[in-house]
């Protein structure tokens, strides 16, 4: 290697030889002193300040020795952290990695696959922290407001509708909630009786356009006849009675059971609220208006409650990181000897097999690095969590990271048990330093 | 993307038209591109719902979703993001992180260059050390000197300016760009800055005409990186500004409000990431071979 101080050594005459070493110390020393001078400022001296500072109590004027690490695993605060932060490591690298891998493999066999690289890839140059604010919009709770809320709404419209009279309740007594859902006449009826199924609170939107004054209809003597109506009329009238400008509710599904429960006849109403059950045998029976017609809208899933704003946030950031796992693995891909693919195919490899024994073990150093590097990563996520998780929730939401910030500045102010917090971060991180070291030295 | 072709082609009484095969190829393949292509689709979507809420009025966004543009284009207005270049807050957050950007990374560059040069061809005492020292310090997570350089921030005056995040990001972006930049020195010939010394070059000389303008395609790409990586913080600012906010901090700021602000915190949002998507598109190239020299050899 040709060096300053070779060269001048080389050249140097007999006389000036010492200043001329003295000077090829001199220079390089130039070079590097600038930066040495931030890295032993910003990095190092703050690194062995906070391992010391971690066994102090947070005024910093007390020596407390383990104290704080002790606190660090048995504080609920922290242990969810932690607890929250193994998830992430045991879920997000894998399934991270083996998005890129299967993306890779799949993009190989499209004619767009370098503009679908570029898709994916793209969340990579947006910030986490923006990326984060992108996710809260999707997991609002509000189906016409979160995007995520309103394709379940819509997938559950076409498998279970709503009921038109999600907000109706019995306009008198004589009408009862069952215990299966729906309403029913509370009294039974045999054949010939009238059955009264009066409802209110049903809202003017809901309201039928163009319907009919609901009547009571002529009784049966073979069977059980009966009418469903929006028991009110502008000005009131009487509850429990079918009187002119109340209007019949039509297309309700109703239901005509005997008195163990059974299903014996079902039917949906006229336009004007009627029904008749025909051909009953004797007996007493019960009617009641079908649960499916009070069938509530979806409301949405709270992604951002308590219960699953982890998995939310990990979803959030596996949709940020899958496109730096499938660039680099896309780019192994590409390098790998193409003889070796094919001669499987013919030789009657299926494509999983192929997978599988081929392309996974010779792109294992590959997806070792990207696995490692988003398992520091994981270990390391702060930004994507505080943006997303609301303030109520980002307790059940929390992450060491996060936990350290907040102990340290989030108003704790305790940088003694924030600097054990770091401490373990470090430790934790540690390991990919040997990785790196033996990676270097490989290369020197 | 001719690898599965083959069985296809080797059929004999298939058409022999290129079009034709490359059609039936295609249909082969429909499956495949269907799936591909709802992939994507997942991938755009929670970006452009962000850009087309930052597109509705106040009152559009409280009475429902993004979608409804889709359908009804005349909703679309461009009022917030004319009220939040108008918003002091906002502005004055934007060019504090272009600031930040530009001077973070260019400090980073420049020092970086000057000591990966000296490492990988000067010779000085305890060099090979040194350098396994920048390799190590590779690993350390920021929340190790938060505390420590919170105090010293604020004992120099340094908190809540636009130089100490500056020098911040700078030392953070160091052990990275040296590491990088040090590899890509060491692929230079050698006889390059044999040559240089004979003609009478000095040691800075050398660095200046050859190394550097050698490294260019090195230094582009760390240029990206650091740019966006600068751009993108949220955690550094947050913790080293109070007034001084750069505009994931500002966003923050308005986000703990949810929900009534809304028009402003999605063109903030958009505006914010608009910029990180130029620089992509511009130098995709770059970008992804900086980002694989850093995380594989």
């Amino acid at each position: 290697m040709l060096s300053a101080a070779a060269g001048n050594v080389r050249t140097g005459a007999k006389g000036d030889r010492s200043r001329r070493s003295w000077r090829a110390h001199v220079v390089p020393l130039c070079f590097v002193a600038p930066a040495a001078l931030l890295l032993g400022i910003w990095l190092i001296y703050p690194v062995l300040y906070t391992v010391v500072r971690s066994f102090f109590d947070r005024s910093g004027e007390h020596w407390i020795g383990v104290g704080n690490y002790v606190e660090l695993f048995t504080s609920d605060f922290l242990v969810t952290a932690i607890k929250n932060n193994a998830l992430w490591v045991a879920v997000v690298p894998a399934v991270v990695t083996a998005f890129g891998l299967i993306l890779a493999v799949l993009t190989e066999r499209i004619s767009w696959g370098t503009a679908f690289r570029l898709v994916v890839f793209m969340p990579m140059a947006i910030s986490l922290f923006t990326a984060g604010v992108i996710w809260r919009l999707v997991y609002e709770k509000e189906p016409d407001r979160g995007a995520l809320n309103a394709v379940i709404a819509a997938g559950q419209e076409t498998l279970r509708p709503a009921g038109k009279l999600a907000e109706a309740v019995p306009s008198t007594s004589a009408v009862r909630e069952q215990p299966a859902g729906g309403l029913a006449l509370a009294k039974s009826l045999s054949p010939g009786d009238v059955a009264l199924l009066g409802l209110t609170q049903i809202p003017t939107s809901e309201v039928p356009k163009g319907g009919v004054d609901a009547v009571r209809p002529r009784s049966l003597s073979s069977g059980v006849t009966g009418v469903v109506w929006r028991d009110f009329r502008p000005g009131g009238g009487a509850p429990g009675r079918v009187e002119r400008g109340e209007l019949g509710l039509g297309t309700v599904a109703v239901e005509l059971r005997d008195e163990r429960g059974q299903m014996i006849s079902e039917t949906t109403t006229e336009i004007d609220g009627t029904f008749a059950f025909e051909q009953v045998p004797r007996g007493s029976y019960v009617v009641s208006i079908a649960a499916q017609n009070f069938e509530r809208p979806f409301e949405g899933i709270a992604w951002l409650g308590a219960s699953l704003i982890t998995p939310a946030i990990m979803i959030a950031y596996t949709w940020v990181w899958t496109g730096f796992a499938l660039v680099v693995i896309a780019a192994g891909l590409a390098v790998l000897p193409r003889e070796l693919l094919e001669a499987a195919r013919l030789d009657g490899a299926s494509e999983s097999q192929v997978l599988r024994h081929i392309t996974v073990p010779l792109l294992a150093p590959v997806l070792t690095a990207v696995f490692v590097t988003m398992l520091i990563n994981v270990l390391k996520v702060f930004d994507v969590v505080l943006a997303i998780a609301p303030g109520s929730v980002q307790d059940d939401a929390n992450v060491i990271a996060l936990a350290m910030w907040r102990t340290a500045f989030g108003g704790k102010n305790d940088f003694g048990l924030a600097s054990a917090i770091a401490v373990l971060l470090l430790v934790l991180v540690l390991p990919s330093l040997f990785l790196n070291m033996r990676r270097f030295r490989r290369q020197a | 993307m001719t690898a599965s072709g083959i069985p296809i082609n080797n059929r004999p009484n298939l058409p022999r038209s290129p079009v034709a095969a490359a059609l039936l190829r295609s249909v082969a393949r429909t499956p495949l591109n269907v799936l591909l292509a709802t992939v994507a689709l997942l991938w755009l979507i929670p970006t452009l719902g962000l850009f087309l809420t930052s597109l509705l009025s106040p009152v559009e966004i409280s009475q429902g979703g993004w979608w409804r543009v889709l359908s009804q284009p005349a909703l679309l207005t461009v009022e917030n993001y004319k009220d939040i270049l108008a918003n002091e807050a906002i502005t004055s957050a934007l060019t504090t992180t272009l600031w930040v950007s530009v001077g973070g990374t260019a400090a980073t560059l420049l020092l970086a260059a000057f000591t990966a040069y000296a490492f990988a061809w000067l010779e000085f005492p305890g060099r090979d050390w040194l350098f396994l020292c920048v390799v190590a310090l590779l690993v350390v997570p920021v929340q190790m000197t938060l505390i420590p350089l919170f105090s010293l921030y604020n004992n120099v005056g340094l908190f809540d300016t636009v130089l100490g995040l500056i020098l911040f990001h700078t030392a953070f972006g160091l052990p990275f760009s040296i590491f990088l930049l040090r590899n890509f020195f060491l692929g230079i010939p050698k006889d390059l800055f044999e040559a240089g010394r004979i003609d009478g070059g000095s040691t800075l000389q050398l660095f200046w005409r050859i190394a550097l303008p050698l490294g260019r395609p090195a230094l582009a790409s760390l240029a990206i990186f650091e740019f966006l990586w600068n751009w993108n913080d949220f955690l550094i600012a947050l913790t080293f500004g109070r007034d001084t906010q750069v505009v994931t901090v500002a966003i923050f700021s308005q986000l703990r409000q949810y929900g009534s602000n809304i028009e402003l915190i999605a063109p903030a949002s958009f505006l914010s990431l608009a910029l990180p998507l130029v620089v992509f598109f511009a130098f995709q190239r770059s970008f992804a071979s900086g980002l694989l020299a850093g995380s594989v050899d």
